[in-house]
Protein backbone atom coordinates (compact mmCIF):
# COMPACT_ATOMS: atom_id res chain seq x y z
CA UNK A 1 0.00 0.00 0.00
CA UNK A 2 1.53 3.30 -1.07
CA UNK A 3 0.96 6.31 1.10
CA UNK A 4 1.88 9.95 1.00
CA UNK A 5 2.96 11.63 4.21
CA UNK A 6 2.85 15.40 3.99
CA UNK A 7 4.93 17.12 6.66
CA UNK A 8 4.25 20.80 6.96
CA UNK A 9 3.85 23.25 5.38
CA UNK A 10 3.45 25.99 7.86
CA UNK A 11 2.76 27.58 11.13
CA UNK A 12 2.66 31.35 11.54
CA UNK A 13 5.49 31.41 14.07
CA UNK A 14 8.04 29.32 12.27
CA UNK A 15 11.27 30.57 10.90
CA UNK A 16 11.74 28.37 7.86
CA UNK A 17 8.47 26.99 6.55
CA UNK A 18 8.86 23.93 4.41
CA UNK A 19 6.74 21.10 3.23
CA UNK A 20 7.97 17.55 2.93
CA UNK A 21 5.82 15.10 1.08
CA UNK A 22 7.03 11.60 1.88
CA UNK A 23 6.01 8.81 -0.48
CA UNK A 24 5.85 5.70 1.61
CA UNK A 25 5.54 2.01 0.79
CA UNK A 26 4.84 -0.07 3.87
CA UNK A 27 7.37 1.36 6.32
CA UNK A 28 9.85 2.60 3.77
CA UNK A 29 10.25 6.11 2.35
CA UNK A 30 10.58 5.69 -1.41
CA UNK A 31 10.56 9.29 -2.54
CA UNK A 32 10.39 12.75 -1.09
CA UNK A 33 9.22 16.06 -2.46
CA UNK A 34 10.36 19.26 -0.82
CA UNK A 35 8.50 22.52 -1.22
CA UNK A 36 9.53 25.83 0.28
CA UNK A 37 8.35 29.39 -0.05
CA UNK A 38 5.24 29.36 2.11
CA UNK A 39 6.28 32.43 3.99
CA UNK A 40 8.40 34.25 1.45
CA UNK A 41 8.96 37.74 2.81
CA UNK A 42 10.88 39.31 -0.03
CA UNK A 43 13.71 40.47 2.21
CA UNK A 44 16.12 40.80 -0.72
CA UNK A 45 13.78 43.38 -2.22
CA UNK A 46 13.02 45.13 1.10
CA UNK A 47 16.73 45.45 1.69
CA UNK A 48 17.18 47.49 -1.49
CA UNK A 49 14.72 50.04 -0.06
CA UNK A 50 16.71 50.64 3.12
CA UNK A 51 19.99 52.46 3.59
CA UNK A 52 23.16 50.62 4.54
CA UNK A 53 22.84 51.31 8.25
CA UNK A 54 19.27 49.99 8.47
CA UNK A 55 19.88 46.73 6.63
CA UNK A 56 21.53 44.86 9.57
CA UNK A 57 18.22 45.16 11.43
CA UNK A 58 16.29 43.83 8.44
CA UNK A 59 18.54 40.85 7.75
CA UNK A 60 18.77 40.05 11.46
CA UNK A 61 15.10 39.14 11.27
CA UNK A 62 15.62 36.47 8.61
CA UNK A 63 16.34 33.88 11.27
CA UNK A 64 15.15 33.81 14.85
CA UNK A 65 17.77 31.37 16.08
CA UNK A 66 21.00 32.29 14.34
CA UNK A 67 20.00 35.93 14.20
CA UNK A 68 23.50 37.34 14.09
CA UNK A 69 24.63 35.26 11.10
CA UNK A 70 23.00 37.42 8.48
CA UNK A 71 24.20 40.80 9.81
CA UNK A 72 27.64 39.21 10.15
CA UNK A 73 27.75 38.13 6.50
CA UNK A 74 26.18 41.42 5.43
CA UNK A 75 28.77 43.63 7.11
CA UNK A 76 31.49 41.40 5.66
CA UNK A 77 29.99 41.97 2.20
CA UNK A 78 29.79 45.75 2.54
CA UNK A 79 33.28 45.94 4.00
CA UNK A 80 34.53 43.80 1.10
CA UNK A 81 32.80 46.14 -1.32
CA UNK A 82 34.19 49.34 0.16
CA UNK A 83 37.51 47.99 1.45
CA UNK A 84 36.77 49.05 5.03
CA UNK A 85 39.01 47.94 7.87
CA UNK A 86 37.44 47.37 11.26
CA UNK A 87 39.05 48.21 14.64
CA UNK A 88 40.65 45.17 16.29
CA UNK A 89 38.40 45.36 19.32
CA UNK A 90 35.31 45.23 17.13
CA UNK A 91 36.69 42.13 15.41
CA UNK A 92 36.99 40.29 18.71
CA UNK A 93 33.52 41.36 19.78
CA UNK A 94 32.10 40.11 16.48
CA UNK A 95 33.70 36.70 16.87
CA UNK A 96 32.56 36.41 20.49
CA UNK A 97 28.95 37.11 19.54
CA UNK A 98 29.16 34.69 16.61
CA UNK A 99 30.47 31.88 18.79
CA UNK A 100 28.03 32.49 21.65
CA UNK A 101 25.31 32.16 19.08
CA UNK A 102 26.74 28.88 17.79
CA UNK A 103 26.73 27.53 21.35
CA UNK A 104 23.10 28.29 22.05
CA UNK A 105 22.00 27.17 18.61
CA UNK A 106 23.73 23.80 18.96
CA UNK A 107 22.22 23.35 22.44
CA UNK A 108 18.83 23.99 20.92
CA UNK A 109 19.39 21.40 18.19
CA UNK A 110 20.74 18.85 20.63
CA UNK A 111 17.64 19.20 22.78
CA UNK A 112 15.25 18.74 19.88
CA UNK A 113 17.20 15.82 18.46
CA UNK A 114 17.06 14.21 21.90
CA UNK A 115 13.32 14.72 22.05
CA UNK A 116 12.76 13.17 18.63
CA UNK A 117 14.46 9.94 19.60
CA UNK A 118 12.78 9.80 22.99
CA UNK A 119 15.59 11.15 25.16
CA UNK A 120 13.59 13.85 26.85
CA UNK A 121 16.14 14.24 29.61
CA UNK A 122 18.69 15.41 27.05
CA UNK A 123 16.08 17.86 25.80
CA UNK A 124 15.41 19.36 29.23
CA UNK A 125 19.07 19.51 30.27
CA UNK A 126 20.22 20.96 27.01
CA UNK A 127 17.65 23.75 27.04
CA UNK A 128 18.38 24.47 30.66
CA UNK A 129 22.06 25.06 29.94
CA UNK A 130 21.26 27.02 26.80
CA UNK A 131 19.73 29.61 29.10
CA UNK A 132 23.19 30.41 30.50
CA UNK A 133 24.36 31.41 27.04
CA UNK A 134 21.23 33.44 26.33
CA UNK A 135 21.63 35.21 29.68
CA UNK A 136 25.16 36.28 28.80
CA UNK A 137 23.97 37.53 25.42
CA UNK A 138 21.31 39.51 27.24
CA UNK A 139 23.91 41.02 29.55
CA UNK A 140 26.06 42.02 26.58
CA UNK A 141 23.42 43.28 24.17
CA UNK A 142 20.17 43.66 26.10
CA UNK A 143 18.51 40.89 24.10
CA UNK A 144 18.44 37.10 24.22
CA UNK A 145 17.95 37.10 20.46
CA UNK A 146 18.33 39.79 17.80
CA UNK A 147 21.32 41.32 19.54
CA UNK A 148 21.60 44.26 17.12
CA UNK A 149 25.35 44.28 17.68
CA UNK A 150 26.53 44.66 14.10
CA UNK A 151 26.98 47.71 11.94
CA UNK A 152 29.06 48.40 8.87
CA UNK A 153 32.49 49.45 10.13
CA UNK A 154 32.27 47.93 13.60
CA UNK A 155 29.85 47.00 16.33
CA UNK A 156 27.16 49.01 18.06
CA UNK A 157 28.01 48.13 21.66
CA UNK A 158 31.24 47.43 23.45
CA UNK A 159 31.86 44.48 25.75
CA UNK A 160 33.30 46.32 28.77
CA UNK A 161 36.41 44.72 30.27
CA UNK A 162 34.74 44.20 33.64
CA UNK A 163 32.22 41.91 31.96
CA UNK A 164 34.95 39.55 30.79
CA UNK A 165 35.21 37.47 34.03
CA UNK A 166 31.48 36.79 33.93
CA UNK A 167 31.65 35.48 30.36
CA UNK A 168 34.72 33.40 31.17
CA UNK A 169 32.97 31.88 34.16
CA UNK A 170 29.98 30.95 32.02
CA UNK A 171 32.28 29.31 29.44
CA UNK A 172 34.12 27.31 32.08
CA UNK A 173 30.81 26.15 33.51
CA UNK A 174 29.68 24.98 30.08
CA UNK A 175 32.71 22.74 29.56
CA UNK A 176 31.57 20.21 32.11
CA UNK A 177 28.06 20.36 30.65
CA UNK A 178 29.33 19.58 27.16
CA UNK A 179 31.44 16.77 28.63
CA UNK A 180 28.26 15.36 30.09
CA UNK A 181 26.43 15.50 26.75
CA UNK A 182 29.36 13.96 24.96
CA UNK A 183 29.28 11.10 27.42
CA UNK A 184 25.51 10.77 27.24
CA UNK A 185 25.61 10.45 23.45
CA UNK A 186 28.93 8.84 22.58
CA UNK A 187 28.97 6.26 25.39
CA UNK A 188 25.35 5.17 25.15
CA UNK A 189 24.96 1.88 23.22
CA UNK A 190 21.25 2.60 22.61
CA UNK A 191 22.00 5.90 20.88
CA UNK A 192 24.70 4.18 18.83
CA UNK A 193 22.21 1.56 17.71
CA UNK A 194 19.50 4.14 17.10
CA UNK A 195 21.43 6.78 15.14
CA UNK A 196 24.35 5.05 13.43
CA UNK A 197 23.69 4.36 9.78
CA UNK A 198 20.47 6.40 9.85
CA UNK A 199 19.90 9.15 7.30
CA UNK A 200 23.25 8.72 5.60
CA UNK A 201 24.38 11.49 3.27
CA UNK A 202 27.35 10.13 1.34
CA UNK A 203 30.30 12.32 0.46
CA UNK A 204 29.42 12.15 -3.24
CA UNK A 205 25.88 13.37 -2.60
CA UNK A 206 27.12 16.01 -0.20
CA UNK A 207 29.37 17.39 -2.94
CA UNK A 208 26.62 17.21 -5.55
CA UNK A 209 24.17 19.09 -3.34
CA UNK A 210 26.92 21.48 -2.19
CA UNK A 211 25.87 21.18 1.45
CA UNK A 212 27.58 23.31 4.06
CA UNK A 213 28.28 23.44 7.78
CA UNK A 214 27.94 20.47 10.15
CA UNK A 215 25.95 18.60 7.49
CA UNK A 216 28.97 18.70 5.18
CA UNK A 217 31.53 18.13 7.91
CA UNK A 218 29.73 14.97 9.08
CA UNK A 219 30.03 13.62 5.53
CA UNK A 220 33.78 14.05 5.36
CA UNK A 221 33.92 17.44 3.62
CA UNK A 222 36.48 19.55 5.42
CA UNK A 223 35.13 23.08 4.97
CA UNK A 224 34.68 25.92 7.39
CA UNK A 225 34.56 29.55 6.27
CA UNK A 226 36.09 30.70 9.55
CA UNK A 227 39.29 28.83 8.73
CA UNK A 228 39.23 28.87 4.91
CA UNK A 229 38.39 32.54 4.34
CA UNK A 230 39.19 34.17 7.70
CA UNK A 231 37.22 37.26 8.71
CA UNK A 232 36.64 39.12 11.99
CA UNK A 233 39.07 37.66 14.56
CA UNK A 234 39.04 34.08 13.28
CA UNK A 235 42.43 34.47 11.63
CA UNK A 236 44.02 35.36 14.96
CA UNK A 237 42.78 32.54 17.16
CA UNK A 238 43.49 28.83 17.16
CA UNK A 239 40.76 26.26 16.74
CA UNK A 240 40.14 22.91 15.10
CA UNK A 241 37.48 21.98 12.60
CA UNK A 242 36.02 18.60 13.57
CA UNK A 243 35.31 16.40 10.56
CA UNK A 244 33.64 12.97 10.60
CA UNK A 245 33.10 10.56 7.76
CA UNK A 246 29.94 8.47 8.05
CA UNK A 247 27.38 11.12 7.15
CA UNK A 248 24.73 9.62 9.42
CA UNK A 249 22.69 11.32 12.13
CA UNK A 250 25.11 10.13 14.81
CA UNK A 251 28.04 11.87 13.15
CA UNK A 252 26.00 15.04 12.65
CA UNK A 253 25.29 15.10 16.38
CA UNK A 254 28.91 14.40 17.34
CA UNK A 255 30.26 17.07 14.97
CA UNK A 256 28.04 19.65 16.64
CA UNK A 257 29.11 18.61 20.13
CA UNK A 258 32.79 18.78 19.21
CA UNK A 259 32.23 22.18 17.63
CA UNK A 260 30.93 23.52 20.91
CA UNK A 261 34.31 22.87 22.53
CA UNK A 262 35.97 24.84 19.74
CA UNK A 263 33.53 27.71 20.19
CA UNK A 264 34.44 27.98 23.86
CA UNK A 265 38.11 27.89 22.91
CA UNK A 266 37.60 30.75 20.46
CA UNK A 267 35.57 32.86 22.92
CA UNK A 268 38.21 32.49 25.62
CA UNK A 269 41.06 33.45 23.31
CA UNK A 270 39.09 36.46 22.03
CA UNK A 271 38.30 37.61 25.57
CA UNK A 272 41.96 37.34 26.51
CA UNK A 273 42.96 39.55 23.57
CA UNK A 274 39.99 41.88 24.02
CA UNK A 275 41.29 42.91 27.42
CA UNK A 276 44.48 44.28 25.84
CA UNK A 277 42.64 46.56 23.40
CA UNK A 278 41.54 50.08 24.45
CA UNK A 279 37.90 50.19 25.48
CA UNK A 280 35.47 52.09 23.29
CA UNK A 281 37.39 51.81 20.03
CA UNK A 282 34.76 49.77 18.25
CA UNK A 283 33.90 51.57 15.05
CA UNK A 284 35.39 52.99 11.85
CA UNK A 285 33.54 55.99 10.55
CA UNK A 286 32.14 55.51 7.06
CA UNK A 287 31.31 58.46 4.85
CA UNK A 288 29.90 56.76 1.81
CA UNK A 289 29.75 53.42 0.04
CA UNK A 290 31.38 53.55 -3.40
CA UNK A 291 29.89 51.86 -6.48
CA UNK A 292 30.92 48.24 -6.89
CA UNK A 293 30.15 44.79 -5.60
CA UNK A 294 31.07 42.81 -2.53
CA UNK A 295 30.74 39.29 -1.17
CA UNK A 296 30.56 38.40 2.50
CA UNK A 297 30.39 35.05 4.20
CA UNK A 298 29.96 33.80 7.73
CA UNK A 299 30.04 30.30 9.15
CA UNK A 300 26.67 30.23 10.91
CA UNK A 301 25.72 27.35 13.23
CA UNK A 302 24.09 25.62 10.25
CA UNK A 303 26.80 26.44 7.71
CA UNK A 304 27.95 29.13 5.37
CA UNK A 305 25.76 32.24 5.02
CA UNK A 306 26.41 34.13 1.81
CA UNK A 307 25.61 37.77 1.02
CA UNK A 308 26.24 39.63 -2.22
CA UNK A 309 25.85 43.41 -2.41
CA UNK A 310 25.86 45.62 -5.49
CA UNK A 311 26.11 49.36 -5.01
CA UNK A 312 25.67 52.21 -7.47
CA UNK A 313 27.17 54.77 -5.09
CA UNK A 314 23.89 55.84 -3.52
CA UNK A 315 22.98 55.15 0.11
CA UNK A 316 21.09 51.96 -0.77
CA UNK A 317 22.23 48.76 -2.48
CA UNK A 318 20.73 48.03 -5.89
CA UNK A 319 20.91 44.28 -5.37
CA UNK A 320 21.26 42.25 -2.22
CA UNK A 321 21.45 38.48 -2.68
CA UNK A 322 21.16 36.32 0.42
CA UNK A 323 21.70 32.58 0.66
CA UNK A 324 21.11 30.85 3.96
CA UNK A 325 22.78 27.48 4.68
CA UNK A 326 19.50 25.57 4.92
CA UNK A 327 18.81 26.45 1.27
CA UNK A 328 21.51 23.94 0.37
CA UNK A 329 21.11 21.54 3.31
CA UNK A 330 17.36 20.96 3.14
CA UNK A 331 17.61 20.00 -0.53
CA UNK A 332 19.96 17.15 0.45
CA UNK A 333 17.11 15.47 2.35
CA UNK A 334 16.04 14.25 -1.06
CA UNK A 335 18.80 11.66 -0.88
CA UNK A 336 19.28 11.30 2.88
CA UNK A 337 15.67 10.44 3.74
CA UNK A 338 14.92 8.06 0.85
CA UNK A 339 15.33 4.43 1.83
CA UNK A 340 14.72 5.15 5.50
CA UNK A 341 11.76 3.92 7.52
CA UNK A 342 9.04 6.31 8.65
CA UNK A 343 10.30 5.96 12.21
CA UNK A 344 13.60 7.47 11.08
CA UNK A 345 12.04 10.23 8.98
CA UNK A 346 11.68 12.74 11.80
CA UNK A 347 15.27 12.54 12.98
CA UNK A 348 16.70 12.42 9.44
CA UNK A 349 14.85 15.53 8.32
CA UNK A 350 15.82 17.17 11.60
CA UNK A 351 19.48 16.24 11.37
CA UNK A 352 20.37 19.07 9.00
CA UNK A 353 19.01 21.41 11.67
CA UNK A 354 16.26 23.18 9.80
CA UNK A 355 13.57 24.89 11.82
CA UNK A 356 11.34 22.41 13.60
CA UNK A 357 8.16 24.33 14.25
CA UNK A 358 7.53 24.04 10.54
CA UNK A 359 7.21 20.32 10.81
CA UNK A 360 4.69 20.48 13.63
CA UNK A 361 1.79 19.88 11.30
CA UNK A 362 2.32 16.50 9.71
CA UNK A 363 -0.31 14.14 8.44
CA UNK A 364 -0.28 10.64 7.02
CA UNK A 365 -2.90 10.07 4.35
CA UNK A 366 -3.83 6.66 3.06
CA UNK A 367 -4.20 7.10 -0.68
CA UNK A 368 -6.65 4.22 -1.02
CA UNK A 369 -9.16 5.18 1.61
CA UNK A 370 -8.13 8.75 2.24
CA UNK A 371 -8.83 8.06 5.86
CA UNK A 372 -5.95 7.15 8.04
CA UNK A 373 -4.47 10.28 9.53
CA UNK A 374 -1.20 10.38 11.40
CA UNK A 375 0.18 13.68 12.65
CA UNK A 376 3.76 14.85 13.31
CA UNK A 377 3.31 13.87 16.95
CA UNK A 378 2.66 10.31 15.81
CA UNK A 379 5.82 10.37 13.71
CA UNK A 380 7.82 11.49 16.72
CA UNK A 381 6.09 8.80 18.78
CA UNK A 382 7.06 6.17 16.18
CA UNK A 383 10.62 7.39 16.39
CA UNK A 384 10.57 7.21 20.18
CA UNK A 385 9.05 3.72 20.15
CA UNK A 386 11.88 2.51 17.94
CA UNK A 387 14.40 3.79 20.48
CA UNK A 388 12.43 2.08 23.24
CA UNK A 389 12.61 -1.22 21.38
CA UNK A 390 16.37 -0.90 20.96
CA UNK A 391 16.74 0.04 24.61
CA UNK A 392 14.92 -3.15 25.68
CA UNK A 393 17.40 -5.22 23.68
CA UNK A 394 20.22 -3.79 25.75
CA UNK A 395 18.57 -4.34 29.11
CA UNK B 1 47.14 36.23 -9.56
CA UNK B 2 46.92 33.00 -7.62
CA UNK B 3 47.70 29.57 -8.96
CA UNK B 4 44.12 28.40 -9.27
CA UNK B 5 43.01 31.57 -11.08
CA UNK B 6 45.87 31.12 -13.55
CA UNK B 7 44.70 27.58 -14.21
CA UNK B 8 41.20 28.83 -14.94
CA UNK B 9 42.20 31.69 -17.18
CA UNK B 10 44.46 29.46 -19.27
CA UNK B 11 41.66 27.00 -19.88
CA UNK B 12 38.89 29.46 -20.68
CA UNK B 13 40.71 32.20 -22.56
CA UNK B 14 38.41 31.98 -25.59
CA UNK B 15 35.27 32.04 -23.39
CA UNK B 16 36.34 35.00 -21.27
CA UNK B 17 35.13 38.52 -21.95
CA UNK B 18 36.60 40.24 -18.91
CA UNK B 19 38.48 39.28 -15.76
CA UNK B 20 38.20 41.57 -12.77
CA UNK B 21 40.19 41.10 -9.61
CA UNK B 22 38.42 42.81 -6.74
CA UNK B 23 40.98 41.71 -4.14
CA UNK B 24 43.07 38.66 -3.30
CA UNK B 25 40.11 36.45 -2.57
CA UNK B 26 37.41 37.80 -4.91
CA UNK B 27 37.50 37.37 -8.68
CA UNK B 28 34.78 38.18 -11.19
CA UNK B 29 35.01 36.63 -14.65
CA UNK B 30 32.58 37.66 -17.34
CA UNK B 31 32.11 34.83 -19.83
CA UNK B 32 30.05 34.18 -22.94
CA UNK B 33 26.62 32.81 -21.98
CA UNK B 34 26.96 29.82 -24.34
CA UNK B 35 30.10 28.67 -22.50
CA UNK B 36 28.50 28.48 -19.05
CA UNK B 37 28.22 24.68 -18.97
CA UNK B 38 31.80 24.18 -20.06
CA UNK B 39 33.21 26.65 -17.55
CA UNK B 40 31.00 25.51 -14.65
CA UNK B 41 31.93 21.90 -15.30
CA UNK B 42 35.63 22.81 -15.38
CA UNK B 43 35.37 24.58 -12.04
CA UNK B 44 33.15 22.03 -10.31
CA UNK B 45 34.27 18.68 -11.72
CA UNK B 46 37.93 19.24 -12.51
CA UNK B 47 39.19 21.93 -10.17
CA UNK B 48 37.12 21.07 -7.09
CA UNK B 49 35.19 24.29 -6.63
CA UNK B 50 31.99 24.32 -4.57
CA UNK B 51 28.91 26.03 -5.99
CA UNK B 52 27.61 28.62 -3.51
CA UNK B 53 24.65 30.15 -5.29
CA UNK B 54 23.72 32.37 -8.20
CA UNK B 55 22.53 35.96 -8.20
CA UNK B 56 20.14 37.08 -10.91
CA UNK B 57 19.47 40.72 -11.51
CA UNK B 58 17.79 43.03 -13.93
CA UNK B 59 20.20 45.67 -15.20
CA UNK B 60 18.70 48.31 -17.44
CA UNK B 61 19.83 46.97 -20.80
CA UNK B 62 20.34 43.30 -20.06
CA UNK B 63 19.80 40.58 -17.47
CA UNK B 64 22.74 39.40 -15.47
CA UNK B 65 23.40 36.14 -13.66
CA UNK B 66 26.41 35.77 -11.41
CA UNK B 67 27.36 32.22 -10.47
CA UNK B 68 29.41 32.20 -7.28
CA UNK B 69 31.92 29.37 -6.78
CA UNK B 70 34.05 28.88 -3.70
CA UNK B 71 37.52 27.35 -3.67
CA UNK B 72 37.65 26.21 -0.07
CA UNK B 73 41.33 25.30 -0.04
CA UNK B 74 42.35 28.96 -0.29
CA UNK B 75 39.09 30.78 0.52
CA UNK B 76 38.84 32.37 -2.92
CA UNK B 77 35.49 33.08 -4.56
CA UNK B 78 35.21 33.08 -8.33
CA UNK B 79 32.05 34.68 -9.66
CA UNK B 80 31.12 33.90 -13.25
CA UNK B 81 29.13 36.70 -14.79
CA UNK B 82 26.92 36.25 -17.85
CA UNK B 83 24.86 38.95 -19.54
CA UNK B 84 21.68 37.90 -21.30
CA UNK B 85 19.64 39.85 -23.81
CA UNK B 86 16.29 41.27 -22.74
CA UNK B 87 14.57 39.96 -25.87
CA UNK B 88 15.28 36.28 -25.27
CA UNK B 89 16.65 35.69 -21.78
CA UNK B 90 17.76 32.07 -21.66
CA UNK B 91 20.79 30.04 -20.68
CA UNK B 92 21.70 26.37 -20.22
CA UNK B 93 20.78 24.86 -16.88
CA UNK B 94 23.61 23.67 -14.66
CA UNK B 95 21.53 21.15 -12.74
CA UNK B 96 22.92 18.24 -14.77
CA UNK B 97 26.40 19.14 -13.43
CA UNK B 98 25.40 19.66 -9.79
CA UNK B 99 21.98 19.17 -8.17
CA UNK B 100 22.55 22.25 -6.02
CA UNK B 101 21.69 24.45 -9.01
CA UNK B 102 18.11 23.19 -9.24
CA UNK B 103 16.52 25.41 -6.61
CA UNK B 104 18.33 28.63 -7.41
CA UNK B 105 17.54 28.27 -11.11
CA UNK B 106 13.87 27.84 -10.29
CA UNK B 107 14.10 30.96 -8.13
CA UNK B 108 15.76 33.06 -10.84
CA UNK B 109 13.24 31.77 -13.38
CA UNK B 110 10.24 32.83 -11.33
CA UNK B 111 11.69 36.08 -9.97
CA UNK B 112 13.33 37.50 -13.09
CA UNK B 113 11.99 35.37 -15.90
CA UNK B 114 15.13 33.78 -17.29
CA UNK B 115 14.55 30.44 -18.97
CA UNK B 116 16.92 27.61 -18.08
CA UNK B 117 17.30 25.19 -20.98
CA UNK B 118 17.34 21.58 -19.87
CA UNK B 119 16.17 22.12 -16.28
CA UNK B 120 14.39 18.94 -15.12
CA UNK B 121 11.69 20.60 -13.04
CA UNK B 122 11.23 24.28 -13.84
CA UNK B 123 8.31 25.22 -11.59
CA UNK B 124 7.66 27.77 -8.85
CA UNK B 125 9.87 27.51 -5.79
CA UNK B 126 9.02 30.50 -3.60
CA UNK B 127 5.94 31.92 -5.32
CA UNK B 128 2.63 30.12 -5.25
CA UNK B 129 1.68 27.81 -8.10
CA UNK B 130 -1.10 30.09 -9.32
CA UNK B 131 1.18 33.12 -9.68
CA UNK B 132 0.28 34.85 -12.98
CA UNK B 133 2.47 34.09 -16.00
CA UNK B 134 4.82 36.77 -17.27
CA UNK B 135 4.81 38.64 -14.00
CA UNK B 136 8.28 38.70 -12.45
CA UNK B 137 8.70 40.39 -9.05
CA UNK B 138 12.39 41.27 -9.31
CA UNK B 139 12.23 42.82 -12.78
CA UNK B 140 12.63 46.58 -12.88
CA UNK B 141 9.45 48.29 -13.97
Amino acid sequence: MKKIIPIGPYHPLQEEPEFFKLYVEEEKVVDIEIEIGYNHRGIEQISTLKHYDQIPFVVERICGICSTSHPFAYVNAVEDLAGIDVPVRAKYIRSIIGELERLHSHFLWLGLAGHFIGYNTIWMWSWKHRENVCDILEVISGNRQHYAMFKVGGVRRDIPNDLVPQIEKMCDGLLSVIDMFRGAIMDDPVIHARLKGVGVLTKEDAIKYCVVGPTARASGIDIDVRRDDPYAAYGEVEFNVPVLYNGDVFDKAVVRILEMYESIKIIKQCLEKLKKEPEGNIETKIDFIPPGEGIGRHEAPRGEVFHYIRSDGSNRPIRHKIRAPSYMNIASNKVAAVGQTIADAAITLAAVDPCYCCTERATVVDLKTNQEILCWDDLVKLSQQKTEKIRKLYE
Amino acid sequence: MSEIINKITQRISEDTIELFKKNDRRYYIEIKPESIKKVASLLFNELGFRFITATGMDCEKYFEIIYHFSYDKTGEIVSLRVKLSKEKPEIYSLSSIFSAAEWIEREIWEMIGINFIGHPNLKHLLLSDDWPDNSYPLREK
